[in-house]
């Protein structure tokens, strides 16, 4: 048997009073009653491991009758995450068909492909430095109405109208308002923004028309047009065709800029 | 707060989230309807909640005129609404995307197809026309129809406006359509004007109801005939639309712009339903019974009551039609009948006139809402699974054993049922402890299932579904479009053609630039593309009955 080193302090202790020793060591070495007869060493008794680690037995924590499934029915332990299409063993019912459907289903490509051609699908033009297919050219004449709503402004909020009326000044009128004001450039500024707010009301819904086609480009332009203004320059200004037909002239544009 | 969310049924409060499925079918539905600008930023917005013009901009990248021009558009449909000086006069106005308003875009062709069996093909058109558009003011609907059913008449005949116009005023009468709430707050921002509260924390939103003229046709004086459209070159055309513009007519309605009232269809659809059912559970004749009912509660019910008055049998006696020769006494018959079925639709308010009935429109819906589970269950996991289900269901809540020993199935079988259904979450399991220390052994673990939670789970499923379709539907047309552009060329091709008067060896040359396997390719993809559709109208019934059932029961319960 060995002595715990804590025990031998006891004995040391306790050598005075010998009575007391010998029930301290039937207390500290009476090994747990079982292992007396079964074993001469005190081996630690790991009982039920809560855990249930290292047996290789599913072990819970709770009376398992109680939800019904006793050791043997437990099913198999997982080796994978569950596949992404699994089999289905029931194949869902076919589809109603019948006259009342098929008007239906009619009704929504139509009511799709209508949609697709109102101009609220609004399409991102901003790509057009790419070469236009062949096709295109035939869809986009089917968009005729393609640029005609104005939403009523009454009802939105004023800050969705388009504040672009400043920058919204036709190119031929800028041109000739520039000639003028060349002597004076310190109210030039100015003067072109009096001037693009008088320009403004009349040409609104003209602007409208215009300003829901390319409008990327157009900035585009604008920030062209806007050197070309502050550089005196040799070129004649009238020659820059302006975007003033939308849509099916937006080939020529290109060509327009490749001229000079 | 200009134009509040639908209505005050299917309402839903501005702190409430999306859930990802929602999100992801309202982007797919904007991309298919409104194209891709328009959709990053109403799913930016749906994903955010409020937001400002600039955070728009700043999150989805785009120029400040294109999200300027989508939530034009998105406000035009109703899909949107904005607030101004929430935070006190001089902040910025902010948008708030209705994921709601998103998903009845998957209804339209039910709405449409509803009006024309009502009001025939002159309903059809103009409800087609204001979902196309978003509101319109009654006016240039009627202008718009009357130019569409002109161009479908033969030659020479026209639509008169004033057909028109008739239609249109019974369509508002029977509240199928309304006016749109005026603009409140879009006027310069002031916080004062006298339909909006002024305090910022205003959160009752003015619903279209809440206008005494939200009924009332204006007076209107549209003279004249549908125009055919002029048969000339795309550049006239052009040029006469632009003149067109120039030149306004007036007609004394400007401002007062109408939209469809999504609340009555919906109301419409669940008679519908209720009716179709009881005629399918017992007969024809029961089902011409509830259908009477309903008819003359139609005008007395709100929306939004869980039963409708109490109508006494001599009553209903006098309103059945004509036709159906149903004398007095089989009617008592067949109402006795009614209350006593299990389905509860009808019930007995009263013994006063003969006996009061009352149609139970929650209940029903209840009925409905748990039928349609029942019968996913069995569809997706057999019969044996959807009686456990029904059982539960029942029975609320039970033991394991006590369910082996009232579905009478063997205990292996069940528990492996039980078990599907558990991961699944069809079913739950509710713990019942004896000690107040949870301690497994002396716990009761009992099976249950929620009728509530399991229909939203299973609406959730829903939109998951015609989501996936509509991706697969995409995927598909996708994959064959150079097919697709090429076989819309040779139609367009053939069709200027047959308009020039060509001969019949040039037509077929033409139609044989397309070879045979490719033309079997077009047909399968066609098939697969017209089935995809079909199924998504399909779920959409079953998401709308499931919806009707949650609003109803939330709205009961608060």
């Amino acid at each position: 048997m060995r002595y715990s080193a804590g025990s031998i302090k006891l004995l040391k202790r306790a050598k005075v009073r010998n009575v007391t020793v010998v029930k301290l060591f039937t207390v500290l070495h009476t090994p747990p009653y079982k292992e007396q007869f079964t074993s001469r060493r005190p081996v630690l008794h790991r009982g039920a491991d809560m855990a249930g680690k290292g047996r290789g037995v599913a072990s819970f924590t709770f009376n398992i009758d109680a939800l019904g499934i006793g050791r043997g029915n437990m099913p198999e332990a997982r080796v994978g995450p569950s596949p992404l299409f699994p089999r289905t063993e029931f194949k869902p019912v076919p589809l109603k068909g019948g006259e009342e459907e098929d008007y239906m289903l009619a009704l929504k490509q139509e009511l799709r492909g209508a949609m697709q051609r109102l101009p609220h699908n609004i399409k991102d033009r901003s790509n057009k430095a790419e070469v236009e297919k062949y096709t295109e050219r035939y869809l986009k004449q089917l968009e005729l109405n393609s640029e005609d709503w104005t939403p009523d402004w009454n009802l939105f909020p004023k800050e969705l109208m388009p504040q672009s009326k400043k920058r919204r000044i036709k190119k031929a009128t800028t041109t000739k308002n520039v000639k003028k004001l060349k002597e004076d450039k310190a109210n030039l500024l100015s003067k072109l923004d009096e001037l693009a707010k008088k320009d403004e009301n009349p040409e609104k819904s003209d602007d409208e028309t215009e300003k829901k086609a390319e409008e990327d480009e157009e900035i585009e332009e604008e920030e062209m047009d806007e050197e070309d203004i502050e550089e005196v320059n040799d070129y004649i200004d009238s020659y820059f065709d302006n975007g003033e037909d939308f849509a099916a002239d937006s080939d020529d544009n290109m060509d327009g800029e490749a001229t000079y | 707060m200009h134009r509040g969310t639908a209505s005050g049924l299917e309402a839903r409060s501005a702190t409430e989230k999306m859930t990802a499925q929602e999100v992801r079918l309202c982007g797919l539905l904007l991309q298919e309807h409104f194209g891709e600008v328009v959709e990053k930023v109403g799913r930016n917005l749906l994903k955010s909640g409020t937001q400002n013009l600039r955070a728009i901009v700043h999150e989805t990248g785009l120029s400040v005129d294109l999200v300027k021009k989508c939530l034009c558009v998105l406000l035009q449909h109703g899909a949107c609404s904005f607030i101004q000086g929430r935070k006190g006069p001089g902040s910025p106005t902010e948008y708030r995307a209705h994921c709601d308003r998103l998903l009845r875009i998957l209804r339209y062709p039910r709405y449409i197809y509803t009006a024309k069996a009502l009001y025939g093909e002159t309903g059809e058109i103009i409800i087609e026309e204001l979902l196309q558009r978003g509101h319109m003011t009654m006016s240039s609907t009627v202008k718009t129809v009357a130019d569409r059913l002109t161009q479908s008449m033969e030659e020479g005949s026209s639509m008169d406006y004033g057909e028109v116009s008739t239609i249109f005023s019974k369509l508002v009468e029977t509240h199928f359509l309304q006016r749109c709430p005026p603009a409140a707050g879009a006027t310069g921002g002031s916080q004062t004007a006298a339909l909006t509260p002024a305090a910022p924390a205003s959160s009752a939103a003015p619903t279209p109801e809440s206008f005494p003229d939200c009924y009332t046709v204006p007076q209107v004086k549209l003279i004249g005939r549908g125009k055919r459209p002029l048969a000339s070159e795309d550049g006239e055309d052009q040029r006469n639309a632009k003149r067109a513009k120039m030149d306004p007519e007036t007609h004394g309605d400007e401002g007062i712009y109408w939209q469809v009232n999504f609340e009555r269809f919906h109301q419409h659809f669940r008679d519908q339903t209720i009716i179709s059912a009881v005629a399918n559970k017992l007969d024809q004749t029961s089902g011409e019974i509830v259908r009477t009912m309903l008819r003359m509660s139609e005008v007395t019910t709100s929306s939004t009551a869980s039963c409708t008055k109490p109508l006494s049998a001599n009553e209903i006696f006098r309103s059945l039609p004509a036709t159906s020769n149903i004398p007095r006494h089989i009617l008592d018959q067949y109402l006795t009948l009614l209350v006593d079925d299990p389905m509860e639709f009808v019930g007995k308010a009263g013994e006063s006139g003969g006996g009061m009935f009352i149609v139970n429109l929650n209940r029903a819906l209840a009925n409905l809402a748990r039928a349609t589970l029942e019968s996913i269950v069995q569809e997706r996991f057999g019969s044996r699974s959807a009686r456990i289900f029904r059982l539960l269901l029942r029975k609320r809540h039970l033991e394991q054993k006590q369910v082996e020993d009232f579905a009478m199935i063997p205990a292996k079988e069940a528990k492996d049922m039980l078990y599907t259904l558990l991961s699944q979450n069809l079913v739950q399991l509710q713990e019942i402890p004896k000690t107040p220390d949870f301690a497994p052994s002396r716990t009761f673990y009992l099976y249950t299932v929620n009728q509530l939670p399991t229909a939203r789970l299973l609406l959730q499923n829903c939109y998951k579904t015609v989501a996936n379709l509509m991706e697969r539907r995409l995927f598909e047309a996708k994959e064959s479009k150079r097919l697709l552009e090429k076989s819309q060329r040779i139609e367009a091709i053939l069709a200027s053609l047959q308009a020039s008067g060509a001969e019949p060896e040039q037509l077929t040359e033409v139609e044989e630039m397309i070879t045979a396997p490719e033309k079997q390719q077009l047909d399968s993809l066609r098939l697969h593309v017209n089935k995809l559709d079909s199924a998504e109208n399909q779920v959409d019934e079953t998401i709308f009955l499931l919806e009707s059932y949650i609003s109803s029961a939330t709205k009961s319960t608060s």
